[in-house]
């Protein structure tokens, strides 16, 4: 894991043609083949197969056209080109796109669904909360803190680095 | 079972969709089924009255049922149980309300008797199923639809495929097809869409 400082993440162009992993996710590449369970602290693209079970909770998973999935998925954004048998929790929502297979349970917040999309299963919409931010992807500490001693002799809370500093 | 190359998203007013939406209130929070398969118009409108499935009925016909002769196979026992198994494999009395739209028009008899013994299986007693029948007795194709709610008293069609029909389903026929239920009720429309809405 890189101790640099790490820019933003760019938001992915998901048009329905093509995806890109963005920068700070993880991919499964379509020779890919896992069989067992996924936790993921960060953004997911899968390409290849898995068996098993997926969470990215605090994060987005994107199931690729050549992605085929034998899984529970559970994330904050989940969407969907390849396959999916499973069932699926979102905790924001769930974006399945023509080209898509779907057979399973929903659970989320939202979803949206492009026609000529496969979809057999039961929509249980929560209506929640927002949710939450998305959490930031594995973050570097700063290499250096500017900090003072208060008049008890404690640390402060950690004071962000300008980057324009570093 | 053939590809549509004509369009018509024309919406319509459907009393017979009118009636069911009303009657899905008594159930409170109702378990729903919907066979036109998944799009997002029903996902938008029956997600906040009820528990939806969706289900690929035509897809799963399709098939099932392609290899030859599509109208023959539905006679083939085998492929009806592959058919049965890609969809409405629910457990029994899982269902207050069935959109079955015009998905039994295409089925022939011996298969249109399974399917009707299951959606009668798979639905709780007092539920409703919303079915529509072409009324054209001259026509040689019919449209296989999407049907999209649009509001509650409002449908739009979205054609698939196109294919011919097995029987021609006068009021007589629909009420002997549905004769285990509790009852049918016939809507009168302008156009050659005959809206029945069967009780459980």
């Amino acid at each position: 894991m890189s101790t640099l400082p790490s820019r933003v993440a760019e938001p992915a162009h998901h048009n329905t043609d093509t995806y890109r992993a963005t920068a700070g996710s993880a991919t499964i590449g379509k020779s890919v083949v896992i069989k067992g369970q996924i936790y993921s602290r960060e953004d997911l693209v899968i390409d290849g197969e898995v068996e098993g079970s997926v969470e990215a909770i605090e994060h987005r998973i994107v199931v690729g056209p050549n992605g085929k999935v034998t899984a529970g998925v559970k994330a904050r954004e989940i969407m969907v080109q390849g396959s999916i048998k499973g069932d699926v929790e979102a905790g924001d929502k769930i974006d399945i796109r023509r080209e898509a297979k779907l057979v399973g349970n929903i659970k989320t917040q939202r979803i949206v669904i492009e026609d000529g999309a496969y979809f057999k299963g039961s929509v249980d919409i929560q209506r929640g909360e927002p949710a939450k931010a998305p959490a930031p992807a594995a973050a570097a500490r700063p290499q250096s803190m500017t900090a003072s001693t208060g008049t008890t002799g404690q640390m402060p809370a950690a004071i962000p680095v300008d980057p324009a500093k570093r | 079972m053939q590809a549509s190359t004509k369009g018509s998203l024309e919406p319509r007013t459907s009393n017979g969709l009118d009636q069911f939406v009303t009657a899905l209130r008594e159930h409170g929070s109702p378990d729903i089924l919907d066979l036109s398969g998944a799009n997002q118009w029903n996902l938008d409108f029956l997600s906040t009255r009820g528990r939806l499935t969706s289900d690929e009925f035509t897809h799963a016909a399709t098939t099932a049922f392609s290899g030859g002769d599509f109208f023959q196979n539905q006679s083939d026992n085998s492929r009806i149980q592959t058919f049965c198994k890609l969809s409405l494999d629910y457990p029994p009395a899982s269902f207050d309300a069935v959109l079955v739209w015009d998905c039994l028009e295409y089925l022939a008899p011996e298969l249109l008797e399974e399917v009707v013994s299951h959606l009668h299986d798979i639905s709780r007693p007092g539920a409703l199923m919303l079915c529509y029948f072409h009324a054209d007795q001259a026509a040689k194709t019919l449209p296989v639809t999407q049907f999209r709610i649009l509001d509650s008293k409002t449908i739009q069609t979205a054609p698939r495929l196109t294919s011919r029909p097995t029987q021609f389903y006068s009021n007589r026929a629909v009420e002997k097809i549905f004769q285990n239920f509790q009852s049918v009720k016939f809507f009168l429309t302008r156009d050659y869409l005959r809206e029945v809405i069967v009780r459980r």
